[in-house]
């Protein structure tokens, strides 16, 4: 998604000339070769590395022993590389191409970005699934168990305090750390993380499963890691860097809230001194209102979202960003017809599949035709046969195995338009946020309105009553406080909207350009893979209709 | 009516003239080509019509060209015909009754039905053997009524219908496979060569079936492929068009590309199905009329051996009759010696399918090399084109591509 692989492959290429990197880098991305036989559409293609790295590299395929420990465990899944044979065919036939072809992973991406995200890199894998037990009162034996990860980092970020960490975590402190990061990065395109899964984690078989877990929790910290602003994030740091049991501080305080409700509801707005729009302060009711917080202030904004919807009188602010309400809108339409493609997508590379398959049982066929004519030949002729019925078998089983190979290269081509959907899921949150932050803000207006009336209303009721009313006074004053606070706390908010307005408005940015570099890219390999295997057909199919040349008809 | 000194009219007539006594130069020839299918009749009565063109400048025929009007059941009685007739000779094989009611009026289907019936012909018409038939004549001869008297009357000499020759193939299968399993008393001809050729006949059925029903599936999966690459080539161009700026010309581009690949598929898929996976059916066709003459030449050794048994009985009974100088004898001696005349007869009739069976099978291997070659050298032709084809559209693509990366 938003060419996150290839930031992480771009930082790769740049650093491929220091051996360490190097290293480093290609023990990562590439395991050893299988023979090329796994079924695609089982593979969640965890190191989805593109196949098109630029010949002019180190060897790709060579790694130093001590890393290749590291990721020879049998939970790393071999990426659909296939045995280098045929992986250098697929290097000749890019690089005949354009010359761009060479560079348009790499080189295209590192101009384009920012100097300072070029020059660091974070490389984040995770391996070693390992059952634990769970430690409280473990007076029951047989308590419940549950799968940690060897997560393990290198980078030479400042914001880390080394180079190189490994820790162990859980499934729990990944959904806390995504927690974390919604909170502190409203109106971020913040990469979605793996789901939950448990109905999965009761069917599928257990080593299929925390396989396909790991692998996906790679997708995602490597998505996080390429996200130019969340990288950056201490939340991500505590996650990686932290030994021992993860602790992420939780700027709001849930279970105080929860009893106190109501009665702190004046303290919650007012929060801190400090009223800079740091999200420590001031996140309290700034955060929407989720579930578990602040019970009053859920029915607030409930009702004046419903306000919002169906009462007649207009809200008390709109969403006027023009520029905006444009661009979501072609947004929502481009998630369609993104839904569209990768669906049908599918089907090409199912397709691709079976016409593969059966051209090999096609070549099968005739492989055994040929052993049988050839055994039991007694005339010239059938021996002349059972020559042109090899010749063709050969062809069939050749082109079964191109069709093959290409299918695999065009599984992680289109790979892309699924990133996406992936994309579509963040940008949608990205939306929600701006969306609760505005909501928080009409209601807060909303209250205020609403305090003032009330305010009006005892002021003309009191100031009927001679020597003035002492309660009512009283009443006023209590009325002003909380406008004061009020007021502060819609400064406050309208502060973390215009906020989460900003974030959105250059994650859109980012998420053009982005979006734009890697489609090109996806189609130009995509295009390419598709020609040179077809050149490969042709060039076989050609010698077989060469050396049956001699039956064509004149 | 034209007649025989028509022709030598003609050829008198031509530059190349030569007098009438004297050999023909012309190498003699007859072809034949079956087409333009067309539907006749309605409803359930309805069927499908052939031209069939003769060429020829053979004396027994009317004139070097003639046209006739034949159905699918003309081509069966002259199947039928010929294969009572000339026993031991491989009979090139028909396409099947189509079982399926709405498949039987497809374009698909009476194209490959035509091809096969052109085939056919023509197989017989090369035949030194079967182009002499008198029933070859007259079924590329005489106008549609004779012919459908001549089908008709078929019904009581052949006793049954083409309808029931599938059943009678069928039993004359089991049997000859019982016979070659061994399974009933053995009245083979304890010819190890002969065996040899039953087994390799048999296998090679199977294996040519399985080759012909992955051909059939590689049709239909190009056809998959190219509805695929269309379904995909449409929803590519949606994605363009709501993507607006280069990128969407982008997207169109490679959209309409998948949509004229989509074609290039579609048509590989036919001639994939006519120039490679028809000839297979064909010769898995083939080989079951040779299943057949081989149960017609069981059947033959059977009535040899059987009439050398009653003879050698009969024998006995008029030496014993001779014997006890019955009166008796003299009918037994005539009666012997009718057998005697059928039993060379049998044995005539045996041989010469034996002898035929020989030549037969030289013939059809190297015919077979010839037909399976070309069938392989078009469908190896059709698809370099077909790859060809796909990647030059797709390069075709590229430069579009760099002209979107600024």
């Amino acid at each position: 998604m938003m060419g996150y692989e290839n930031q992480g492959y771009e930082e790769a290429h740049l650093y491929a000339s220091k051996e360490q990197m190097a290293s480093i880098v290609l023990a990562d991305d590439y395991s050893p070769p299988s023979d090329g036989s796994k079924s695609f559409p089982d593979d969640p293609l965890s190191s989805s590395q593109f196949v098109e790295i630029p010949t002019n590299d180190t060897d790709p395929l060579q790694s130093t022993p001590s890393k290749q420990a590291l990721n020879s465990s049998p939970s790393t899944i071999h990426s659909i590389l296939d045995p280098p044979s045929y992986a250098e065919a697929v290097f000749r036939s890019f690089d005949l191409d354009s010359v761009d072809s060479g560079d348009m992973n790499g080189q295209d991406r590192s101009a384009l970005a920012s100097p300072s995200s070029s020059s660091y890199y974070l490389k984040i894998s995770v391996s070693d699934p390992q059952r634990e037990q769970e430690q409280s009162a473990s007076l029951v034996p047989g308590g419940s168990s549950y799968f940690t990860y060897l997560i393990t980092t290198f980078t030479n970020m400042p914001e880390f305090s080394g180079t190189e960490f490994n820790v162990r975590r859980r499934f729990k402190d990944v959904v806390a750390l995504s927690d974390r990061l919604a909170e502190s990065y409203r109106g971020f395109f913040i990469p979605v993380r793996p789901d939950k899964s448990v109905v999965e984690s009761q069917v599928m078989q257990k080593n299929e499963f925390v396989e396909q877990r790991r692998a996906a929790l790679e997708k995602y910290l490597r998505r996080l890691a390429a996200h130019p602003v969340i990288r950056k994030s201490e939340e991500l740091r505590v996650f990686l860097e932290a030994s021992g049991k993860m602790v992420l501080v939780r700027t709001t305080d849930v279970a105080s809230r929860m009893l106190d409700g109501t009665a702190r509801l004046p303290k919650q707005l007012v929060g801190g001194k400090s009223l800079d729009g740091g999200a420590s302060d001031m996140s309290e009711v700034t955060q929407p209102a989720k579930g578990g917080r602040d019970l009053l202030w859920i029915f607030k904004e409930l009702k004046q979202s419903v306000a919002n919807d169906w009462g007649g009188a207009k809200p008390p602010i709109v969403e006027d960003d023009k520029e905006f309400l444009v661009k979501k809108a072609k947004l929502q339409d481009f998630e369609q017809q993104l839904i569209n493609v990768s669906q049908q997508a599918e089907s090409l590379v199912k397709a691709q599949q079976d016409i593969g398959e059966t051209m090999g049982q096609l070549g099968l066929a005739f492989v055994k035709l040929t052993k049988f004519e050839t055994e039991e030949a007694i005339y010239d002729s059938q021996r002349a046969c059972a020559a042109d019925m090899k010749n063709v078998a050969t062809a069939a089983v050749k082109a079964s195995r191109l069709y093959r190979e290409l299918n695999a290269q065009t599984v992680k081509h289109l790979d892309k338009l699924h990133e996406y959907l992936g994309v579509m899921l963040a940008v949608n949150n990205a939306f929600s946020d701006r969306s609760s932050a505005f909501l928080t803000v009409q209601t807060l207006l909303s209250d205020l309105s609403s305090l003032h009336s009330r305010i009006e209303k005892l002021e003309a009721a009191s100031s009927k009553i001679f020597g003035g009313d002492s309660s009512r006074i009283r009443k006023i004053e209590e009325l002003r406080e909380t406008v004061r606070v009020t007021e502060d706390a819609k400064t406050c908010a309208i502060r973390e909207y215009e906020r989460v307005k900003e974030n959105n408005k250059n994650e859109l940015e980012r998420l053009d350009k982005e979006r734009h570099d890697d489609f090109v890219n996806m189609m130009k390999g995509f295009i390419v893979n598709q020609a040179g295997y077809a050149e490969k057909m042709a060039s076989v199919w050609e010698t077989v209709a060469e050396e049956t040349s001699g039956y064509a008809k004149k | 009516m034209i007649t025989t000194v028509n022709a030598q009219q003609r050829s008198g007539s031509s530059p190349m003239a030569q007098s009438p006594r004297s050999p023909s130069s012309q190498a003699p020839y007859l072809t034949v080509s079956v087409s333009d299918p067309a539907k006749m009749g309605n409803g359930v009565q309805a069927y499908i019509s052939y031209k069939v063109i003769t060429k020829t400048n053979l004396p027994e025929y009317d004139g070097p060209e003639k046209i006739v009007i034949r159905r699918y059941s003309d081509f069966v009685w002259l199947r039928d015909r010929l294969f009572e007739k000339y026993k031991g000779v491989f009979i090139p094989p028909l396409p099947e009754k189509s079982t399926v009611e709405k498949f039987r009026f497809s374009a698909e289907f009476i194209e490959m039905r035509r091809q096969a019936l052109d085939v056919f012909v023509n197989r017989i018409a090369s035949h030194h053997e079967l182009r002499q038939s008198d029933d070859l004549r007259t079924f590329l001869q005489v106008d549609e009524q004779t012919m459908e008297r001549a089908r008709s009357m078929e019904i009581g000499i052949f006793k049954k219908k083409p309808a029931d020759f599938m059943q009678i193939f069928k039993d004359v299968q089991s049997k000859v496979s019982d016979v070659v399993l061994g399974k009933e008393k053995p009245v083979d001809e304890s010819n190890p060569e002969y065996e040899k050729l039953k087994n390799y006949i048999f296998q090679l059925e199977d294996h040519l079936a399985e080759a012909q029903k992955h051909a059939y599936r590689l049709v239909k999966r190009h056809r998959e492929l190219g509805q695929s690459l269309s379904e995909f080539g449409k929803a590519v161009k949606l994605l363009g068009d709501c993507e607006g700026n280069a990128l969407g010309k982008a997207f169109s581009e490679l959209g309409a590309k998948s949509e004229i690949l989509s074609i290039k598929l579609q048509r590989e898929a036919q001639h994939l199905l006519m120039n490679f996976e028809e000839p297979l059916k064909d010769y898995v066709r083939a080989v079951q009329s040779i299943k057949a003459t081989i149960a017609e030449r069981a059947n033959a050794f059977r009535h040899h051996c059987e009439l050398a048994e009653t003879i050698k009985f009969k024998e006995i009974d008029m030496n014993k009759l001779r014997l006890t100088r019955s009166d008796k004898l003299a009918e037994a001696e005539r009666e012997y010696e009718e057998l005697k005349a059928d039993g060379a007869e049998a044995t005539r009739k045996f041989e010469r399918i034996v002898k035929l069976m020989n030549e037969e099978i030289v013939r059809f291997q190297e015919q077979k090399t010839v037909d399976l070659g070309v069938a392989f050298h078009e469908f190896a032709k059709g698809q370099a084109e077909l790859a060809k084809g796909i990647s030059e559209a797709w390069r075709s693509l590229l430069p579009k591509l760099e002209n979107c990366s600024s």
